[in-house]
This record gives C-alpha cells, structure tokens and sequence, in this order.
C-alpha cells in the first residue's frame, strides 16, 4: 500500500522545502530506548474526509499546526510578559530573562501609559508603575531598551490605543542604536475592539481607532514588514468569563472587522493579512483547549479564503501567543498553581502555539516575584525538553474526542459569528452590549458554579487547609510615581518645546484630513513630546469612547 | 431629621434631594411634608422629557448628549433613569448612569436610578414625586429615561409632557413588534446611530406608521436623526423638542397631559396606600378562605 | 408578602483597572439577592463615585481594583464621601489585595476587605448588614 498522493504531495512540497530551509532541531528524535518518534503520524487510509478537515501541518486547513514540522524545527518562542515600575528597573528584568533563556521580551505598560495619560495627571494617579512599566516619553524608552540589542531580540508590547505611539517610540529607540525600522521583530497588541468588551482600556470611539490601526497596517507594510501589526486577542475576552467558543467566535470576529477595515482603507490583502497574528488564552479544560486551537486555525484559515479569497498560505495561517489563564490562579495554597499552569502550558503546546507565557504562582496576590518568574519559565522548558511532546507534529491529531470537539468548536463559533453579520458586524454588536452580554452572562454562570460547589477549584472550595504562611511579594515602591513625576517635570524643562508643538499642531491637523498618522506620530516622539500630549492631541480632534 | 432634609431641600442640596426622593419612594411618613414643600412655579413650568426605546438603541447615550447641549444652555437638569426590577429577587441593576458618568461632578445635574420593583402601578407614583422634587429643586428639563416594555414603564412615560421614541437600525425583529405600541405615546420620533446602513428605511419605515397612526395630529411626526455617540443631530433634536413643546403648551395639551397624569397618580398613590391594610388584614389571619377568592376580597374591602 | 425593605447600593471601579469580572458578578450576585445596585462602570474617579452615591442614595459602596492601586484609591473615596457630607455610608472594598493591607484599609475607614476566593454569601451578608447598620443610623 503506498503513500496516498496528497500525503506524497505534502512531503514533496511543504516538508521538503521547510527541511530545506529550517533543518530539525536534531537529526533524528528518539524515545528513551533509541526507537525513533514518529514526525507525523497519519491513519493507514487516508480520505476526502481526512484531507479537507485534518490534513497535513503547513497545508490548508492548517488544523495540525502552521509549519510542517512544528517544534521539531523549531521550538515555540517563550515569552514571558513582565514589566513594572519605572523604565530602568524592568529593563534589568528583561535582561535576567534574556540571560534565564528566554528568546522574546513581552512588555507589560501600566495602566496610565496604556490609557494615555502621563504619569502626572490626576487619572494616574496611584496606578503609576503598578500593572507595568511606565512611560511617558521616548526618555523612558531608551532607558526600557538599555544595552538590548534591538535587532537581536523580538519584542512583544501589550498596548492598544496609543500602539501607534509607543511603536514610534521603538522605532525611534532602534534608530539611535542605528537598527532600520525593516530589521525590527516583534508584535504590537493593537487591538482596540476586545478593549471595549473585555480590558479597558479604550481611549477613541471606534471609528477613528480603526483608522489608527489601518495606518499602522500600512506604514509597517512598508517600513516594517517583519513587524506584526496586531495580535487579534481572545485572550482577554476568555479572562473576562467568556467560554472556549465564544473565545474564538468573537476573537475571529474581530479579526474579519480589521481585515475588512484594511480593505476598506484600500490595502492589499496579502501585504497585511502575513502580519496578523493572535493571541489566545490556555484555560484548565485540557483537551478543550486543545481542541479549541486547532478549531480557530481552521476556521480562521476558510474564513480568509472563503470571505476574502485570500490565496496566498502566509494569509490563510492563524499563528498565535497563548497565555496560561490568569482567572484559574488561586490566591489560596498558591503552588498550587504551578500545576495549573503546567497544564495550561502542555494544552497550548499541543495546540501548536507560536510562543507561549507561563503565569506565575504568585499573581493571584501581586506581581511575581523574580522566583516565581523562574519557575514558570522552566515550566515551559520541562515541556519543550522532558516532556516529549515537541517531538512529533499535532500528537493528538486522530483521536476521536479531539477531532469530534474541534469540529463542534469550529461550528459553534461559526453559528456565534453569523450572528454578529446578521446584527451588523462586531462595531454594532459591541455597541449593542451583545458580546458584553454573552461574555457577562457566561461569566456568572461559571463563577455560580464554583459557589454553589458544582465546579471544584482545588484549594478554594474544596481541599481547604488553614494557610499561616504567607509568600514574599513583590511590591511596587509608592515612590515611584513621584520619581517618574519629577522626570517628567524636567523633561518638558530640558526639551525644545517649540519642536514639541510644532509637532503637536502637525499631529491634530493630520488627524483632521486622511493621511498616515504614524510619520507625524514618529516626528512628535523623536521631539520627546511626552504620551500624554500626543493622545490629547487625538482625543481633542476624535473624541472619548465612554464605556 | 426631617427638619435637616427639608433643607437640604430647599439649598439644593445633592444629599438633601437625594434622601427625599429615597423617602417618597418608600412612603416614609415625611413623604407629605417633603411634597408640600416644593415650588409650585417651578414644578409647573419645568419640562418633563420622556425618552425610551428598545435596549440597544443608546437612549443612555443620547441622554448624554442632551444633558451636554441643556447643560451649556446653562439649565439645571434632571434625569431619572429607570431600570426592570429582577421578578424572582426583587432586586436590580441599574447601569444608565454608566454613560453619563461623565456629568458626575456637575452639580446641576442630578441623575436618579430607579427600579420599576415590580409595583402595582406604584412607580409612576414614586417617579412622579421624584419628577417634582427634581423639578422643585430647579431643574428643567427633566428627562424620564426608560426601556419601552412593559406595562410599567409605558406607564410612567404617561408623566411625561413629551415624549421621545428612540430606535435604531439592525436592533431584531421584536423592534417590530413594539413600535406600535410605542409610536402611539411618541410625541417625538428619533433613528439613532444613522450613520449605520438601514437607517434611511428605518426612517422612512417609521415615518409613515407615525402618519397611519391612531388619528393623532402626526402630519409634523418627522424623524430626528441623531448619532448620538458622535454627538451629531442633537441640536436639531432639541429643536424639534422645543417646538413640539410650545405647540403643547398653546394648544393645551400639555395642561391635558398633566391633568391625565395627575389622575393616574393619584390612583397610584392610592393603591400604594391601601395596600398594607389590606396586607396586614390577610396577615393577621382575617381569612376564612371559604368560598372564591374573590369573594373574600369583595368581603374584605367592605371591612375597610 | 411582608415587603422586605429594598436596599440600594453601588459598586464602582476607581482608577484605570478595567478588570470588571468581579463587580460585574458581584453586581448580579447582589441584585439576585434582592439589591438594588447602581453600577458606574469601569475609570472612575474616587470623586465621581462619591457624588453618585450621593445622588443615588446609597446605603452602601463596594469598590473593586485589581491593579494594586488600592491603598491609594480605596481611602479616596472615603475622603470624597466625607467631603460631599455622605461620610457615614460605608464603603466595602475587593480585590487583589495582598494580607498586610487589609488593616491599613479598615484604618482608613474602608469597613470590610474581600480578597480573592471569599465565597460570595459572605460578601452579600457584609452588604446586608453595613446597609442595616446604616439604616438604622438614619431613623
């Protein structure tokens, strides 16, 4: 019996051009006994059936995973997210972070910086520097990036309505280290939509946000093609108590509304689609979650083909970041968690994830500790290195709980997505309180649940010890806020403000016509015109979204 | 106590306001004096606004906006916001102040959530004294806003001496529905979010229901559209109020109205007092549940 | 078919945290129990939340921040209800909140202190009896 031609098709194609040009990490991968593990195992007859919904990794569907031979190419990028305090003292932890083995920097803004403001107005006040790192200028930026070599590391920025600011300001960083913005890696959050039904920290009504995402879009396509421009996030609508459905259904939603939008702004589709990416969040049900990342790379695979004709295979592929699920962390008996994680972890490796955060034990209570960090970290290596589970392609692939669950997954979301066509696309059902309410309303279903003692949370409801011990935790010093304060004060002292305003009055008109906000963005950075000024610059000319 | 709410009252107090209308919503003893104590002028010449629609149509947003544009006309305005009671517990979320949390620190702007807690007609009672005390304490207009439903809260738009009808395209088929019965009370017909498609026929839809409708004076029935979350339409909007207004007042249908409304509150009232005697007789065990229930409460009113 | 009094209370998120799990299910939680409960959303001020409370006639606050910004926030409010001549509502707050300042927050006239995993039975019985207690006070 040989090959079936599609398989032979897949081999002589997609894997032989991957080998060719990212070898496996070894020659070969053996179990303890030196039998070989198997690539790719596939069912002795392969049909239709098999072929159009399973298929091979790297070949639409894409439900075995994006590259042909996953992890044993290469594995997973692990990214740890962190940030706190001022600009100095997280840039030592990133730099213990790249020494510890992490191969991508994830960076956590605080509150005041993701929403805008300086670190010295009033709404800032008691946030600065808590959540994350605080920044109020390019100033802040170069001391964030000190001795990281811009163009060696990939760097993550959870930041969505003023992404356009603070991705000037990298940019602006790479330059003075004499990086061209085209050797840049990394992502940028960009996500507005999931801010209004599930994080926050929205700044501008949808429209004019849209927009500053389709410029980004479009200035990255030609000046920095290697950047991500969005990471269409599920992740903080499954932390907000949606289910693994509702998860994808609204995720992908999302992403067909930024997808349209770049259209609608006249960009080319396979310029912009290879740079989309996602993020999703690894929940406790394990080969829920498991199922649950397959699903969302098929659909979102006929969902660019069928709705968009997308043709080319970099536009037809969902890569995503996962994160482990912070709402399943306990405050009680806290190494408990490391369990949770683990398990969260090994869910999105056998999802096939493109990079991965571990939480800590500990962010139940605060922000981790440097020991806790370590140990999350090493959860993913434990996976990547002991485990085995890097070492052959989509391991679950075949089994029936998991392909009949993918499949109910993929149709369910469908059906959720339909939906929202029918009641006018995601801007109108947001406005409409339908996603808030479908997220609310699961929400308080399962936390129901746990109170009523129908879901076990080990340690919480059940397994209860009296706990005297209490571990160390990390604090954000209150002074903080005023060291920041006070270099921000010198800041406007020591720069050229005429420059700044300049800069500013060329900001609000262009806000006013059509063109790309991101050169004159890029300018008023480069005259250290603080966050703050530039996001009141647009809130003036586009308005407040209120909640 | 009551000496201090009273006050309060009369200095405008935000405390002051607040506690009274608490009490009349409770019935509290005070609620009399409370009542007596307002500016007659002012209730009577003050605006009671009625805005509702279907869930979704943003009524909250628009409400913000028109407090915006009352609010830089330098009048004091009140709003009261009402929210369904949850029928098994009794309790309620009330979530409108959400969207006009941005008018939280101006004093002369005085937001009341109110849940309609499932009364026997008693809400119309309630929010009709808290209109008044709104309206005695200097504000107009006084907007009523409400998700246009159930029979409560049709109910207490009958207090107000315009009323508004808000909808928006892309809301579902049960719009359908309740148009109808809305159109009938609408003084005022408003297609929100008419940047959005479907706008136009909703318009055009509603428009001519209003000229069919009930053999009303309709001929003006024009549809204001309005995007309220971009703050658009919204001086046209206040026109139109103003004019639907003057014509009420010269026409006497606003005097009309507010007799309507005085009548049903009265009935409110009555009903809301009558109710804990008659409570209290069942309770003390003056039944013998012989015979239809209805019987007994024939047998019981004649006690009273 | 006595009518149980109806209290009413609001639920605010002060500061830029808009993780609103927890007061969204707090909120729900509260009105299945019988409350009425004005919620204000998500970046308030300490001041705004004051005057709401005010305006509504509270007999309780409840407070929630996951951010850390607790210790700064929480007594602000406090200080905002005092200054609006509402200081006798009680203010209940929840959150991310690490042991050691849960007795700066009592200290700095927050009543309760909920931290994660409190069952929410106690929670609603801390609010039935602060707005008991403030009842009481008021008659």
């Amino acid at each position: 019996m040989g090959k079936h031609s599609e398989y032979k098709d897949w081999e002589d194609k997609e894997l032989a051009s991957s080998l060719n040009r990212f070898p496996e990490r070894k020659e070969r991968f053996n179990n303890h006994g030196g039998e070989e593990i198997a690539r790719l195992a596939v069912p002795d007859q392969i049909d239709e059936e098999y072929i159009e919904k399973i298929g091979f990794p790297g070949r639409f569907p894409y439900t075995r995973g994006v590259q042909p031979t996953m992890y044993r190419g290469r594995l997973w990028t692990m990214r740890q997210y962190a940030g706190f305090s001022t600009a100095s003292e997280s840039n030592l932890r990133y730099r213990y972070l790249l020494d510890q083995g992490t191969t991508g920097l994830s960076i956590a803004f605080d509150l005041p910086t993701q929403i805008g403001y300086d670190s010295d107005h009033p709404m800032a006040e008691g946030e600065v520097g808590k959540v994350g790192v605080a920044i109020d200028s390019l100033a802040d930026m170069e001391l964030l990036f000190d001795q990281i070599p811009l163009d060696k590391v990939s760097t993550s920025m959870t930041i969505n309505a003023p992404a356009a600011v603070l991705l000037a300001m990298y940019v602006a960083v790479a330059e003075k280290q004499g990086v061209e913005s085209s050797k840049l890696k990394g992502t940028i959050q960009n996500d507005i939509l999931k801010e209004y039904v599930a994080r926050g920290t929205y700044i501008f009504p949808p429209k004019p946000s849209l927009r500053l995402i389709t410029d980004i879009f479009r200035w990255c396509t030609d000046h920095s093609p290697a950047f991500n421009t969005i990471s269409i996030s599920g992740y903080h609508i499954r932390e907000a108590g949606s289910t693994a459905v509702q998860e994808v259904a609204f995720t992908l939603a999302n992403g067909i509304t930024y997808v349209q939008a770049a259209l609608d702004a006249g960009l080319e589709l396979d310029n912009f689609a290879r740079r989309l990416s996602f993020f999703f969040n690894a929940s406790s049900d394990l080969l829920e979650e498991v199922a649950k990342f397959r699903a969302a790379r098929r659909l979102w695979a006929r969902i660019m083909k069928g709705r968009f004709n997308a043709m080319k295979p970099a536009s037809l592929m969902l890569r995503f970041h996962t994160q482990t699920a912070g709402y399943t962390l306990t405050a009680q008996q806290i190494d408990n968690n490391i369990v949770r994680v683990a398990l969260q972890a090994l869910s999105a490796v056998l999802g096939g994830t493109q990079s991965l955060h571990t939480n800590s034990r500990d962010e139940a209570l605060s922000l981790p500790t440097e020991d806790s960090v370590r140990t999350a970290l090493r959860t993913q290596q434990v996976i990547a290195h002991e485990s085995g589970v890097a070492s052959s392609v989509d391991p679950l692939a075949g089994s029936y709980f998991i392909e009949e669950l993918t499949d109910r997954i993929e149709a369910e979301a469908s059906e959720l997505i339909a939906k929202i066509d029918k009641a006018g696309g995601v801007v109108a059902a947001i406005e409409e309180g339908f996603i808030q309410r479908q997220i609310e309303n699961s929400a308080y279903e399962y936390q129901q649940e746990i109170e009523k003692g129908e879901r076990i949370v080990v340690g919480v409801n059940e397994f209860k010890i009296d706990e005297e011990s209490k571990p160390p935790l990390l604090r954000v010093d209150p002074e903080v806020e005023n060291s920041q304060i006070h270099g921000l004060k010198e800041l406007r002292e020591k720069r050229n403000n005429k420059n700044v305003e300049e800069a500013l009055a060329n900001l609000s008109a262009c806000a006013r016509n059509t063109s790309n906000l991101m050169p004159e963005i890029l300018a008023a950075v480069k005259t250290y015109a603080t966050l703050g000024e530039i996001c009141q610059v647009l809130r003036n000319e586009f308005g407040e979204y209120r909640g | 106590m009551s000496e201090q709410i009273l006050k309060g009252l009369r200095d405008r107090d935000p405390r002051g306001i607040a506690r009274a209308i608490s009490l009349v919503e409770e019935n509290d003893p005070l609620a009399d004096e409370i009542l007596a104590s307002l500016d007659d002028s002012l209730v009577d010449q003050a605006m009671v606004l009625g805005i509702t629609g279907p869930p979704g149509a943003g009524k909250s947003t628009l409400t913000d906006r028109i407090i915006s544009k009352y609010r830089s006309q330098g009048k004091r305005v009140g709003v009261i916001a009402v929210d369904p009671s949850s029928p098994l517990s009794g309790g309620a979320i009330l979530g409108d102040r959400i969207r006009m949390m941005g008018h939280a620190l101006d004093q002369d702007v005085v937001v009341r959530s109110m849940a309609t807690r499932g009364r026997l007609g008693g809400l119309c009672a309630a929010a009709g004294a808290a209109v008044r005390i709104l309206a005695g304490s200097g504000c107009s207009p006084i907007i009523i806003e409400t998700v246009g439903v159930g029979q409560s809260e049709m109910d207490i738009i009958r207090l107000a001496d315009i009323t508004a009808l808000v909808l928006a395209p892309g809301l579902g088929d049960d719009i359908q529905a309740m148009k109808a019965g809305l159109l009938e009370v609408a003084d005022l017909l408003i297609v929100n979010k008419a940047d959005c498609a479907g706008a136009e026929t909703l318009a055009m839809d509603m428009e001519s229901i209003a000229r069919e409708g009930s053999g009303k004076e309709k001929d003006s029935a024009k549809v204001c559209m309005t995007v309220a979350s971009e703050g658009k339409g919204i001086d046209d909007l206040l026109a139109a109020i103003e004019t639907v207004d003057a014509s009420h007042r010269e026409s006497g249908e606003r005097k009309a109205r507010r007799e309507k409304a005085y009548d049903l509150e009265v009935l409110d009232w009555a009903i809301e007092m009558i109710k804990p005697s008659i409570i209290k007789k069942i309770e003390e065990g003056g039944l013998d549940r012989k015979g239809d229930p209805r019987m007994q409460a024939v047998k019981l009113l004649e006690k009273e | 078919m006595p009518e149980q009094k109806t209290y009413r209370v609001l639920i605010g998120k002060p500061g830029l945290d808009g993780h609103d799990r927890g007061a969204k299910f707090l909120a729900r939680a509260l009105r299945d129990a019988g409350f009425e409960v004005v919620y204000t959303g998500i970046r308030r001020t300490p001041e705004e939340i004051a005057a709401a409370a005010v305006q509504e006639d509270v007999s309780a606050v409840g407070l929630s921040s996951l951010s850390g910004a607790h210790l700064r926030l929480f007594p602000a409010v406090v200080e905002a209800l005092k200054n609006s001549g509402a200081g006798d509502i009680p203010v209940l707050g929840g959150g991310v909140i690490p042991d050691e300042d849960i007795g700066l927050l009592k200290d700095a006239g927050i009543n309760e202190v909920f931290t994660p995993g409190t069952p929410v039975e106690q929670i609603i019985a801390a609010f039935r009896s602060a707005c008991e207690t403030q009842e009481a006070r008021r008659t």
